[in-house]
């Protein structure tokens, strides 16, 4: 599986940069794979077919004129599709912006286009991002590539899936309490959550805002630190994206040694609960780490066990909120029955446009907003962040970083989880991360049995992202999966 | 916390602008109850004198200076009007009379 499609974005873009490929080979190469594996997968909700080989031809011609090309120069690149492009549809996977056409590009977008990557489509996802299996689609399930009866994670999961059977170059995802880092654990990818603020969310259809993050999906650590160095950095359009220097990740990551490195093992996240067979790929991580010289702690972070609860009711409000714009008025579709008055036109609009786990999200975040329940939950849920917050405070004072699995289980039947709880479960090990605001990067490290992907977690310091790269490349060179990618029932992979 | 009443899912509802159908209300009922009792488990945490966290970094709220920025052209900004009427977006009208 040597083809062009599966080559590191970094040796793709450098190819087309010198004249080895050019961007419409780059281009068709994934168009065709698409057309032969989409069918089975269904990682997209739009492939701009049109937009990605002009967007291609334009490259091709510049660099033909001699022009020298940005660091993603013909790379195509898949988004999630709850980030805003321009004249290309957006719907965040819900019926209520079905149809609606952006006028202009999120942030991100702005800075791949500007790098000369090439937009390719939008990726499925759970709607509005609330989800952890991709099943929340209003569209239709993405099936995972290594097994497809299986689901990718979510709710980033169109990102995950197409990344990992190469139906795109590397994607943008975001994750609220996991959506990137579950996906890439589930999909053998490598899904990097930068620390809160890193990334500009200007152009980000909002979830909940004091969580939510941007962050690549990728098939490598190297491409991953890629693409953060290009998309992070101070966005005077968004007054929470941090305004401090962005360092070179990328060429950073060479050199980089592990040898007495401090990782902390927290014991709470090794408890009852972890699939066995997800258990054996983190201690043989573990194990490879060690012998490689990092040193290992074990430690406490103790409330672990309040942190799911905690994270559903913020998130949960913030979404009642932030949801609350989709009126078929200011936004979304318009339900308008003859004879109906302004509050039926809200109240249809909403209950038609809305699928079922976002209107329990905004039904439980409207109750913990509730005049007299107010203090007992919501409040009560933003002191418990705190102790989670200093939870990590003092953890780092023990080591550089932590490593935990990504999640309990690998990919889970589609269809299998029946209850909303059973499903919130699943983000028991990614969502603490977002409510203390850090960074957290999953590295694929090695199949269980059964064939399935693993991913362990990082956590680092805020803004220490290169911590995170630089012991993920670690495990990327110890711990890979064999066969490294799905074959999706061609040649042996 | 006791299970949610079908009045509570009600309140809620019409708070939430959200209209149910009987079915899906009793559905919501018996989910949100087993959530909200997972939920318990926060009132049993010490929070005395903890302050509540509502940004994850610490920084100020910072104001750009003010200029004129670039913004949409009319004709853009009004592209995914559902009705327009003019330079002015038309929306159902809220205080009687017609749209």
């Amino acid at each position: 599986m040597s083809d062009i499609c599966h080559l590191s974005l970094v040796e793709q873009a450098r190819r087309v940069s010198v004249g080895g490929a050019t961007a419409t080979e780059l281009v068709e190469a994934y168009l065709a794979r698409i057309d032969a594996h989409e069918p089975k997968v269904r990682a997209y909700l739009l492939v701009d077919r049109d937009g990605a080989r002009a967007a291609a031809q334009d490259l091709d011609a510049r660099r033909a004129r001699g022009e020298k090309l940005g660091p993603l120069a013909g790379v195509p690149i898949g988004l999630k599709d709850v980030l805003v492009t321009k004249g290309l549809a957006t719907t965040a996977a819900s019926r209520m912006l079905a149809g609606w056409v952006p006028t202009y590009d999120a942030t991100v977008v702005e800075r791949l286009r500007a790098a000369d990557a090439i937009i390719l489509g939008k990726q499925n996802c759970d709607e509005f991002g609330m989800g952890s299996s991709t099943e929340n689609s209003s569209a239709h399930p993405t099936h995972n590539p290594w097994q497809p009866e299986r689901v990718p994670g979510g709710s980033s999961g169109g990102s995950a899936a197409a990344v990992a059977a190469a139906l795109c170059s590397a994607s943008l995802g975001t994750d609220t309490g996991g959506s990137i880092r579950q996906p890439a654990s589930m999909c053998g990818v490598v899904g990097l959550k930068p620390t809160y603020g890193r990334v500009s969310r200007w152009g980000l259809i909002a979830y909940a805002s004091s969580l939510d993050q941007i962050g690549p999906l990728t098939r490598s650590v190297e491409d991953a630190a890629l693409l953060l160095e290009l998309i992070a950095g101070h966005d005077p359009r968004d007054s929470t994206s941090v305004d401090a220097p962005v360092p070179k990740y990328r060429a950073k990551l060479a050199g980089g040694v592990i040898a007495g490195t401090k990782i902390g093992l927290p014991r709470e996240y090794f408890a009852d609960g972890i699939d066995p067979a997800v258990r054996a790929a983190i201690d043989r991580c573990v194990a490879a780490l060690r012998d490689a010289g990092a040193k290992f702690v074990e430690l406490s972070l103790p409330h672990t066990k309040v942190a799911l609860p905690t994270y559903y009711l913020l998130a949960s409000a913030e979404a009642s909120s932030n949801l609350s714009r989709y009126d078929g008025i200011r936004y979304g579709a318009r339900v308008e029955k003859p004879g109906a008055t302004l509050a039926d036109v809200y109240r249809d609009s909403r209950s038609a446009g809305f699928g079922p786990e976002v209107q329990r999200r905004i039904m439980l975040g409207t109750f913990a907003l509730r005049a007299g329940y107010y203090d007992a939950y919501y409040r009560k849920a933003q002191q418990i962040r705190t102790l989670i917050k200093r939870d990590f405070d003092a953890a780092f004072t023990q080591c550089e970083l932590v490593l935990t699995p990504t999640a309990p289980t690998a990919a889970f039947p589609i269809g299998a989880t029946t209850t909303p709880l059973q499903m919130y479960l699943g983000d028991v090990f990614t969502l603490a991360c977002n409510l203390a605001g850090l960074p957290g990067l999953s590295v694929p490290a090695g199949l269980t049995p059964d064939g399935l992907p693993v991913g362990v977690q990082l956590l680092g310091r805020p803004l220490e992202e290169l911590t995170l790269l630089k012991l993920g490349r670690a495990i990327e060179e110890r711990c890979a999966p064999s066969p490294r990618w799905p074959s999706l029932g061609e040649e042996a992979a | 916390m006791a299970d949610l009443t079908d009045k509570d899912v009600h309140e809620i509802a019409q708070l939430a602008m959200l209209s149910l159908e009987p079915a899906h209300a009793e559905q919501l009922r018996v989910e949100l109850s087993a959530i909200l009792e997972a939920m318990a488990a926060l009132a049993a945490v010490d929070t005395e004198g903890v302050p509540p966290m509502t940004h994850a970094m610490p920084m100020d709220l910072r104001l750009r200076d003010d200029v004129v920025a670039p913004s949409l052209p009319v004709e853009v900004a009004l592209s995914a009007a559902a009705t327009r009427a003019d330079d002015c977006f038309v929306v159902p009208a809220i205080l009687g009379g017609e749209a």
